[in-house]
């Protein structure tokens, strides 16, 4: 059976349009950003400049994630810091 | 006068290369004279798909250093006496290809032949922008499909912004090459239409190319698809392609589809 007929009998709608749609919402913002500096980067490298001045800590465990939503956007810094980093504070002072 | 043409897509797997060579030889076929440069260093394949593969003796990158001179590494395609090959080098690190090393080798080229087309790898990375980097004019190879129209929209970015014309303040003519375009899988709306395509990334059509048996026939047996079954629909839109770009207007043919039994039956129409 074709799949245009299978697409009729079940009320599948047709995918081209969902394809069409997102491109425009992702180029749209793709050429905004170009030329920009990397917005993720800088903001993992300050974070990261700025709790290094007080705690240890691996920069590969410092994960910055950006969740883009229609009406607002989420930032989340997942930054892994060791657990016997206070014991150490307290051993040196 | 003689022209630089880039084929590009960013996104591999799309048919550049099967487009630099029906290109190429379909403008060959009116009777221009033309080179095609691949720009693939370390992943050469325009000498396969042009059968050239066992006669490759110098490559670019060659030139581009010096050990050899343009005429050593020109190869003359043995089908059409206008049409030259400029094969990449193998094995060559990338990082040979010098901006200076390679605008030398395009000024030389633009000297002797009417058209250059340029092959660019995959990606963004040198290759790539050392292909674009002299063109006067670009083909942005495009399937139907949202990867790859997101990459032709990076790669007209470039185009108009890294390329030694937009750095001047001028422009690289533009033009899209839709390829593998499947009529009816476009009719029941599982394929971006053209002229969603169009729109997107808003640059001029220069062809449509249907999906087709006769595209893999050609590269396997070391053909142009415009030489290998010229009868064909891919060869027939290529040469379309190719008198547009030589300025001809030439109507463009939209592939039509071969409606299936059920479909006609049920007299449904396209979406």
């Amino acid at each position: 059976m074709s799949m245009g007929l299978l697409r009729l009998l079940r009320g599948k709608k047709a995918s081209a349009p969902v394809a069409r749609e997102r491109l425009q919402i992702l180029l749209a913002h793709e050429r905004g950003m170009r030329g920009q500096p990397d917005l993720l980067g800088v903001l993992r490298e300050e974070i990261l400049a700025v709790v290094s001045k007080h705690v240890t800590l691996d920069p590969t465990k410092v994960i910055v994630r950006l969740e883009r939503g229609d009406e607002v956007s989420t930032l989340e810094v997942d930054i892994e810091v060791p657990n016997d980093i206070e014991r150490k504070k307290a051993a040196v002072a | 006068m003689s022209k630089v043409l880039v084929v590009t897509s960013g996104k591999g797997g799309v048919g550049k290369t099967t487009t630099t060579a029906a290109l190429g030889a379909a403008l060959a076929q009116r009777g221009d004279k033309v080179v095609v440069v691949d720009f693939d260093v370390g992943l050469r394949n325009l000498d396969l798909v042009m059968g050239a593969e066992r006669r490759v003796v110098f490559d670019l990158i060659n030139v581009v250093q010096g050990v050899a001179k343009l005429p050593q590494a020109l190869i003359r395609d043995k089908r059409l006496e206008n049409l030259w090959l400029l094969p990449a080098s193998q094995t060559r690190d990338k990082d040979a290809l010098t901006e200076e090393g390679v605008g030398k080798v395009i000024d030389d080229l633009r000297g002797r032949f009417d058209w250059v087309i340029c092959d660019s790898p995959a990606g963004i990375e040198r290759g790539a922008s050392m292909a674009m980097r002299f063109a006067d004019e670009a083909v942005i190879v495009t399937n139907p499909e949202v990867s790859s129209v997101r990459d032709s929209d990076r790669i007209i970015g470039m185009l108009d912004s890294k390329t030694v014309r937009a750095e001047k303040g001028e422009r690289v003519e533009k033009h899209i090459l839709i390829t593998r375009y499947d009529a009816s899988r476009a009719a029941r709306g599982e394929m971006l239409t053209i002229d969603d395509i169009l729109e997107i990334l808003a640059t001029p059509l220069l062809g449509i190319i249907p999906e087709s048996q006769d595209v893999l026939k050609a590269s396997n047996v070391g053909t142009p698809v415009t030489l290998s079954n010229a009868d064909g629909a891919p060869a027939r839109a290529y040469m379309d392609a190719a008198r547009r770009l030589c300025g001809d207007t030439v109507p463009m043919q939209v592939p039509a589809e071969r409606k299936r039994f059920m479909d006609r039956l049920l007299r449904r129409r396209a979406a």
